[in-house]
């Protein structure tokens, strides 16, 4: 492989990244418009806080794990704390993202 | 498996070993990955003891279990640190040395002894890693140092650079490896689109993948994983994430190397369950 090629290749690589990120970047999500009592503020409050428990740790490796029971989302946080260095709190809230 | 009662203790175990056996073929076996128990003094302080994958750059220990691999092979470099098999055997410390909402800061440190048993084979040595997150712009840098503390006593460098922006389900993630007698390369980027319905639709659960690697001898002795001449490889792979945790893994590469250029073609299907083995509390 001559380094034309390399630089070539890595060239392609910056524009898919851009792209991916501009049109990303361009989308917009969807937010569901919907009236929320105290309590279900609340549990969308914790929710959140949950989300962003597992967007700053779990998922800069891998994505959510789907259909887990309860019993087993508490096995798989739990061997997540020791992996990730998660704080009481952070487990808590990962518990409540993923069995809300 | 978790412990009913003990509320900051860990027994786990990770089955089976990935294999790199080629073409059609009857061959078969199971091994364990790592074996070990945990004391979570808190986030900053956790105890890790038995057998454990080595915290040497971010492939062997975050990267490596087949549901979270976006290709079939690890990369060239993977073996490169100083215990080829991946594993250590004997204790780690590891926590969160430094967390604010602007930063973190994490550290991991083991020392393994010598071990010839078949399914935890180990070399005498120690080492550790260092990382900085910044969540806010997503970026996580670190350094890896290992040293092999019998026969030749060689040192082990590497480092690793991150990058998942946020609301994106874009990934560039790469990392370099530097032993005693070659050096390397890796770098990836998978990406999911959540435009045509999310990542759940159709669409979004389409992840094309690229990854760039360069291995590079230092000298003519041949006693790492590495391929015994320089190698550039570019790989093209395709993943489908199917739903209750299923995905298609295919990709194509192009090797290139004085020995020989070579395409490699590769597809399969991994699907994750978990049952605990031991009856634990509600949650």
């Amino acid at each position: 492989m001559s380094s034309k090629q390399f630089i070539f290749g890595v060239l392609i690589l910056a524009s898919v990244s851009a792209l991916a990120v501009g049109a990303q970047q361009n989308s917009t999500l969807a937010t569901p418009a919907t009236k929320h009592s105290a309590a279900q503020k609340q549990a969308a409050r914790r929710q959140d806080e949950g989300e962003r428990v597992f967007q700053q740790n779990c998922s800069r490796c891998h994505t959510a794990p789907e259909g887990f029971s309860p019993r087993i989302s508490g096995t798989i946080v739990r061997h997540m704390r020791v992996r990730a260095s998660l704080s009481q709190h952070d487990e808590e809230e990962l518990l409540h993202f993923f069995n809300p | 498996m978790r412990l009913p009662s003990a509320s900051a203790y860990l027994l786990e175990y990770f089955t089976p070993k990935g294999g790199d056996q080629s073409g059609y073929n009857h061959l078969h076996y199971i091994g364990l990955s790592y074996l070990q128990g945990a004391y979570v003094a808190s986030h900053h302080f956790t105890i890790v003891a038995g057998d454990y994958l080595i915290p040497f750059n971010t492939y062997n220990d975050r990267l490596s279990p087949i549901w979270i691999g976006n290709y079939q092979d690890g990369p060239l470099i993977a073996n490169l640190s100083y215990s080829s098999s991946g594993s250590g055997l004997g204790g780690m410390l590891r926590g969160n040395a430094i967390q604010r909402s602007k930063y973190s800061i994490d550290y991991s440190y083991y020392y393994s002894t010598r071990s010839a048993n078949e399914q935890f084979t180990a070399s005498r040595g120690s080492g550790g890693r260092a990382s900085l997150y910044l969540p806010e712009q997503r970026l996580e840098a670190g350094l890896s140092y290992d040293r092999l503390l019998q026969g030749t006593h060689e040192n082990f460098y590497g480092a690793h650079a991150w990058w998942e922006p946020k609301d994106t389900a874009f990934r560039l993630r790469s990392e370099f490896a530097r032993g005693q007698h070659a050096e390397g390369y890796w770098v990836e980027a998978d990406y999911r689109t959540r435009a045509f319905g999310g990542l759940d639709s159709l669409i979004g659960r389409i992840e094309p993948v690229f990854r760039m690697q360069q291995t590079f001898r230092r000298d003519t002795i041949v006693s790492d994983g590495l391929p015994p001449m320089n190698t550039q490889r570019a790989e093209f792979g395709f993943d489908y994430n199917l739903p209750h945790n299923t995905r298609i893994i295919t990709s194509y590469a192009r090797q290139f190397s004085s020995t020989g250029n070579e395409n490699v073609w590769e597809t399969g299907i991994v699907y994750r369950f978990l049952f605990p083995a031991w009856k634990g509390k509600q949650q």
